[in-house]
């Protein structure tokens, strides 16, 4: 019997009887993350990180019963022992490392190794088997070091603010703004967020992380109507989900230039098709380097490969001698450029119309 | 080349045309003559002709990158443009340059059209080392000709006009026709004063706006106060006859004198200091033919008498530009229609009333012109009023045109494309409801969506292939099919998929003609997808047959 096995509902433990990132609602669910592809709702039980759980309760409403384990805490499962690893990916996110028998198997969920102020770095954990994303699983995929990403987001900023424009950041309300949040420089002027967005700063808060102030957009005097009038938001950073990106909402803040913060930015096409002023590359999930150093340092000969880039990263590892293949989970990456996204936003109701 | 990398990052970064304009601005301000030559000839979208093949800069970025040759090709195919995906994989070179444009160019690039592979290897390799990754890419883009920022040549000469106080239409002539980005040229082109034409240039063309067809043609008023001429489906082109000369130009700019020896024979019976604007178009006893006619010839390398024999071209007049070595683009229409029915005579289909009221026209000039000559007059076509006028456009396709130019009688002939006076108003486009079959990605704007699709129609218990289209979907609508797309693949064929037959579009196209070439038998001209049809199921898809059935009757066999 192997440790993990790939069911209809997803990731299935069949010694422990429990899933990892269930996508239907299960009797136990070990859930990585709380993105909506990962995270879903109608299980009856779940265990998540304790970092994680304030940010867990917010996306699945009251009612839920919530287990929560500390980072590299062992918990028995029906005789498998469970424990949770910081994946770098955003607060609270986990790999679930899964042991039994002495055969260990590591389930990263989404992850990235590059530091985040925002959660607890990415910690390589030894294994048999590990289960790695490939969202961006392609060498033309590098990231720049977040000092010298965010130093391009504050210049920009800044140049906006110099000019009397507003300055907005299209980026997940879930994790990608925090992180924004807590690397630009909160002297250049105020920040503003979408209630999307502000609900999860405010769990991030909840949570214990410290952010720079921010102010709902639909708090300010004017800022429900579609024009609040010349000034308002003159240097002023607005942070929202992608899904306000050309809505009659984000129209109120001109004169402004936006940016989309995402991974995909890399490329210039995908740039120039969203129709923004600038694509900021910032991604919450490994780049090709990254991939492959956490990929070697787990020891593991097996890899199973998911979401993303999956038939190339495994030839690329079978050409290397690793043994690794492909799971067919519904996990979907980054929305933003490869088009199959179930937008993180589309279960928040008033992502677009606030 | 640092200042050059930032233009084009400045450009790329915003699509503002007023934020581009200021970026050109900035830099024409303050950039040497010699580099601003070069910015001017790559901007408006010039290219030397290709030094490296892209073959060859491919296998030298696989090695100097050090990934395999496959992963290559599918970084490729998620970037889908070759100089971005080799500045994206090779290494930070942790340098930069400060070396000027117009010394990477005439030093570095240009002599790489001479050197032998080992030389250019050893060129480029060392270049990449030298750059930073913003100016690799625009390097890259130098090499490979595909250097494009999405700035219009308009917006370079309205740059340059305001940067230096040149007189704009005076800049946008200079830009015609054949220069050399020197230093010379450049202060040439931003010099003050008007009347500096070399006796090759033409004038820039001007265009037309479609007329919408939710509104039609009757928003432009009188239909007195407007010419209505056939659309012709051919090469826009400017005939000149000046200093004893005669030149052929193609709107893309090009020279094609030698191309159409019947039409520059033709031009040499033109009184000195002519300019024709017109229609180069494939000719036959009943008139004008099929474009595809002409395609076959203009792909030939030589022309044969055979050729010439088979697709006899003529240049269908329709307005005169200079006259008696003056600039006429000022004086109206009216006016100008009448000097150039003087000078080309009636030919062909003679309007069904004098549409112009020429003064004393001497019978010499009057004469018609025997058949074969190579210049005609496009004749007007009669309007009394916009309903008998969009009657009359139905028999467009039966006329191999694509419709009326619209054109005020008043008007002066402009510069580009200016709203307002001249209006194309096509006939709709021909369309079959066929079901996508095939995918790839797409280029640009549009890499690493599946965005480039083949339709089908059916044939027996057979989806054929008919046409391939890249255009029509709006962003939220390509996103979808995208989707559809990657979900349902049923085959994999390096970057071509085979998407399970479900979904049905309606697709559009200007012309069919038969073809030995393609599998269904037919080729389509400019296909494009009009919308999905999500009411319909593949099985309501047409059949081949029923695209058969539009062919033109007798149409010949294409090659």
């Amino acid at each position: 019997m192997a440790l993990l096995e790939l069911t209809d509902a997803g990731l299935y433990c069949p010694a422990g009887k429990f899933h990892i990132d269930p996508w239907r609602p299960v009797e136990r669910a070990v859930v990585t993350h709380a993105h909506a592809d990962h995270l879903r709702r109608g299980s009856k039980h779940y265990l998540v990180s304790k970092a994680g759980e304030t940010v867990t309760r917010t996306r699945l409403g009251p009612g839920y019963a919530i287990q929560t384990a500390e980072y590299g805490e062992s918990v028995p499962i029906n005789g498998v022992a469970v424990s949770l690893h910081p994946a770098g990916h955003l607060l609270g996110s986990a790999q679930v490392r899964v042991e039994h028998r002495g055969e260990v198997w590591v389930v990263s969920g989404d992850y990235k190794t590059a530091p985040d102020p925002t959660c607890a770095p990415f910690e390589p954990v030894r294994c048999h088997l590990f289960v790695t994303e490939s969202t961006f699983g392609l060498p033309i995929y590098r990231w720049q070091t977040p000092d010298a990403i965010f130093a391009g987001v504050n210049s920009w900023w800044r140049a906006n603010a110099a000019a009397g424009k507003c300055s907005i950041v299209y980026g997940y309300a879930l994790g990608k703004a925090q992180r924004i949040l807590a690397s630009v420089d909160p002297s250049i002027g105020p920040v503003y967020t979408h209630g999307a967005t502000e609900k999860l700063v405010q769990a991030y808060r909840d949570a214990g992380v410290s952010l720079p102030e921010t102010r709902r957009v639909s708090e300010v005097p004017g800022g429900r109507k579609r024009s609040a009038g010349g000034g308002t938001w003159a240097g002023a950073l607005v942070l929202a989900p992608p899904s306000a990106h050309g809505s009659a909402w984000s129209r109120k803040f001109a004169p402004a230039s936006a940016g989309i913060a995402s991974g995909w930015m890399r490329i210039r096409g995908t740039r120039r098709r969203k129709a923004v002023d600038r694509g900021f590359v910032i991604s919450d999930h490994a780049d090709w380097p990254s991939l492959l150093s956490a990929i070697r340092a787990t020891g593991a000969e097996r890899v199973w490969v998911t979401h993303g880039y999956t038939a190339v990263l495994i030839r690329y590892l079978r050409e290397r001698g690793l043994n690794a293949e492909v799971v067919q989970t519904r996990f979907e990456g980054e929305a933003g450029g490869e088009p199959d996204e179930a937008d993180a936003m589309s279960t928040e109701p008033e992502a677009a119309t606030e | 080349m640092k200042a050059f990398a930032d233009l084009y990052a400045a450009l790329d970064e915003t699509n503002k045309t007023s934020e581009k304009v200021a970026a050109l601005v900035r830099y024409f301000a303050a950039a040497d003559p010699a580099d601003a030559a070069w910015a001017v000839y790559f901007l408006i979208g010039r290219k030397p002709k290709q030094v490296v093949p892209s073959r060859r800069m491919r296998e030298w970025a696989v090695e100097a990158a050090g990934v395999p040759q496959w992963l290559f090709e599918e970084s490729y195919h998620a970037v889908g443009d070759i100089a971005e995906t080799i500045a994206l994989l090779l290494p930070e070179s942790g340098r930069s340059t400060d070396r000027p444009l117009h010394e990477w160019v005439e030093q570095r690039l240009l002599p790489l059209r001479k050197a032998d592979e080992a030389k250019q290897k050893a060129s480029l390799l060392a270049a990449w080392a030298e750059l930073d990754a913003r100016q690799r890419f625009v390097w890259n883009k130098l090499i490979t000709g595909e250097f494009r920022v999405g700035v219009s040549q308009l917006l370079v000469t309205r740059a340059l006009a305001e940067v230096t106080k040149a007189d704009q239409p005076a800049v946008a002539h200079r830009l015609m026709g054949d220069w050399q980005p020197t230093p010379e040229f450049y202060r040439r082109l931003v010099g003050q004063g008007t009347a500096d034409a070399d006796a090759s240039r033409p004038y820039p063309f001007f265009l037309a706006t479609p007329i919408d067809p939710g509104t039609g043609p009757e928003v432009l008023g009188d239909v007195a106060d407007w010419f209505a001429e056939w659309k012709w489906d051919g090469i826009r082109s400017q005939l000149i006859r000046r200093g004893g000369q005669v030149y052929l130009w193609s709107r893309g700019e090009e020279l094609i004198t030698d191309r159409f020896p019947e039409i520059t024979d033709a031009g040499r019976g033109l009184p000195d200091g002519t300019v024709i604007d017109g229609e180069v178009l494939p000719w036959g006893p009943a008139g004008v033919r099929p474009f595809a006619d002409l395609q076959k010839r203009i792909t030939r390398k030589t022309l044969t008498k055979k050729i010439l024999a088979d697709i006899p071209a003529v240049l269908l007049a329709y307005d005169l530009l200079e006259w008696e070595g003056r600039d006429v683009r000022t004086e109206p229409m009216t006016w100008r229609r009448g000097k150039l029915e003087e000078m080309v005579g009636w030919e062909g289909e003679a309007p069904a009333e004098p549409s112009v009221a020429i003064s004393l026209p001497s019978p010499a000039r009057r004469e018609p012109r025997p058949p074969g000559t190579g210049i005609r007059l496009s004749p007007l076509v009669a309007a009394p009023s916009w309903e008998e006028l969009t009657a009359t456009r139905a028999e467009a396709r039966g006329r191999n045109v694509e419709g009326f130019m619209l054109k005020r009688k008043a008007s002066p002939y402009r510069v580009g494309r200016v709203r307002g006076d001249w209006w194309k108003w096509k006939v709709d486009p021909y369309s079959v409801d066929a079901v996508l079959i095939y995918a790839q990605r797409g280029s640009g704007k549009r890499a690493s969506l599946y965005s480039d699709y083949a339709f089908g129609v059916w044939d027996g218990g057979r989806l054929v292939p008919f046409a391939k289209a890249y255009s029509g979907l709006t962003d939220a609508e390509l996103r979808e099919v995208d989707a559809f797309i990657r979900r349902n693949t049923t085959e994999a064929f390096g970057p071509v998929r085979t998407v399970k037959p479900e979904l049905v579009f309606e697709v559009g196209f200007e012309g069919i003609q038969r073809s030995t070439r393609h599998k269904s038998g037919v080729a389509v001209r400019f296909p494009r997808i009009l919308r999905q049809r999500k009411d319909k199921a593949p099985a309501d898809a047409d059949t081949l047959e029923a695209v058969r059935r539009l062919l033109p009757p007798g149409s010949p066999a294409g090659g």
